[in-house]
């Protein structure tokens, strides 16, 4: 039940802190989601959606980084 | 999908799976926290993977699981008011009470909704003034937000009409509980990637030192598990016992401060019964005063009753790693996922359902 899904925020409205919200992309699909918790989230960003809340902006240096890693274990 | 896909390559997953057999030298048994994650490693067949020294044993991750059969029954005593709608997650209405289940009191009538986040309950709220709305508000940190924000949105908004039967449960302590049992067998753990999403780290390093155990903060794909794991194993074989983040791209130290500071206002940290365990201090979380009047069991006036698990269930045992499904007499015979008779054969997270679904579908 924790399982969070990946997705780009495509658009955002709202501007006071805890009304913030947003459409947000997960392949094929498009869902409306709570951007409280992720005030420092542009579009175009990756967000992690769980219960259709934004808990957190993916970070992209740290996801190149891991498969980077990844690419060198022999 | 990005962020997906890229941790789902076969070939990367036998070269970790390599890596981890060749610096592995003796026996050692890693807990996976997070049902998301055993669900994971059943359905991509990890454990096939992975030397025959380095057992996996599932954590008491699921919050669906872990629900008491008290709560489910008061969750089916307020459902079946006629002035009530009763608003849950999709996993939570199947899961038997001591008498009938969610789905079951719809057939029979109770206007039960399953909603994908706790936002909608509030938007019903709204719209149906004249219906008491109850929220399920079931889950652990990761959902922890979702369920303040839903529960904040009521206050601003006003809405007398909306109530949340809160049962949410807190990782760090079932860590200690199962550290602190005199047989666990737990060396090492793979901690639940999204509940540090939201809390952070820091709750973990003490656990580390306290119990010289290895905890590696770990995502939810193939990769990120089996590289989680080989840097458990890791440091295992090094005899090292501290906190590592294999995940990232989604965790940092501090955790999601925002989501804190609301999770802060809104609950307070309370002692909780764990569904298969027993009583775990300071483990889970209840409504604050400021949020108290939005509590369904002081609203309902629901008083805790005395139930009790079927004898044949060893979901406990399961839940803190001493036992794996097939060791139940019961597995796959009495207890099925459409007749499930304890805990962990409820919710599809839920390690002896996961076993079921995928271990039958390997062996067919
Ligand atoms: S198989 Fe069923 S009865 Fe046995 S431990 Fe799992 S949930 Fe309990």
């Amino acid at each position: 039940m924790c399982l969070a899904t990946p997705g780009q925020i495509i658009s955002i409205e709202g501007d006071d802190a805890l009304s913030r919200r947003g459409q947000v992309r997960f392949g094929e699909a498009v869902r409306d989601a709570c951007l409280a918790f992720v005030p420092e989230a542009k579009e175009g960003n990756y967000v992690l959606v769980h219960a259709g809340v934004a808990i957190a902006v993916l970070r992209e240096d740290a996801a190149a980084r891991a498969l980077d890693l990844l690419g060198q274990i022999e | 999908m990005k962020h997906v896909d890229e941790y789902r390559d076969p070939h990367a997953a036998q070269k970790l799976a390599q890596a981890i057999r060749k610096v592995v030298t003796q026996r050692w048994t890693i807990m996976e926290v997070c049902g998301g994650q055993t669900h994971a490693i059943v359905r991509f067949g990890i454990q096939d993977l992975l030397p025959d020294s380095v057992e996996l044993v599932h954590g008491p991750g699921c919050p669906v699981c872990v629900t008491p059969l008290e709560m489910i029954d008061k969750a089916l005593e307020i459902a079946t008011r006629d002035d009530v709608i009763f608003c849950s997650f999709g996993d939570m209405v199947r899961v038997p009470g001591s008498r009938a289940d969610l789905l079951g009191a719809r057939a029979r009538g109770a206007d039960v909704r399953i909603v994908y986040t706790p936002l909608d309950a509030v938007r019903i709220a709204a719209d149906n003034r004249d219906k008491q709305v109850v929220f399920f508000a079931v889950g652990f940190e990761t959902t922890g937000p979702a369920n303040a924000m839903a529960v904040h949105m009521a206050k601003t908004q006003g809405l007398r009409n909306f109530s949340a039967l809160v049962s949410q449960a807190l990782v760090p302590p079932a860590i200690e509980a199962i550290m602190s049992a005199p047989d666990t067998r737990v060396q090492g753990f793979l901690a639940a990637g999204h509940v540090c999403t939201v809390m952070g780290t820091h709750a973990y390093a003490p656990l580390a030192a306290k119990y010289g155990v290895p905890i590696v903060v770990t995502g939810f794909e193939p990769l990120d598990i089996l590289q989680g794991l080989y840097r458990c194993v890791l440091q295992l074989e090094q005899r090292r016992a501290q906190v590592e983040n294999q995940y990232e791209r989604a965790v940092c130290e501090a955790g999601n401060t925002a989501a804190q500071a609301l999770l802060e206002r809104v609950f307070r940290v309370v002692t909780r019964k764990w569904r298969g365990i027993g009583e775990i201090g300071e483990s889970g979380w209840a409504l604050t005063p400021e949020y108290e009047a939005f509590d369904a069991e002081k609203r309902f006036g629901l008083a805790d009753a005395e139930v009790s698990e079927p004898e044949i269930c060893i979901s406990g045992l399961v839940l803190q790693g001493l036992k794996k499904p097939a060791d139940c007499p019961a597995f796959g015979k009495q207890c099925a996922p459409d007749h499930p008779l304890g805990a962990t054969m409820v919710s599809g997270e839920g390690a002896c359902a996961a076993y079921y679904r995928y271990r039958r579908k390997r062996a067919a």
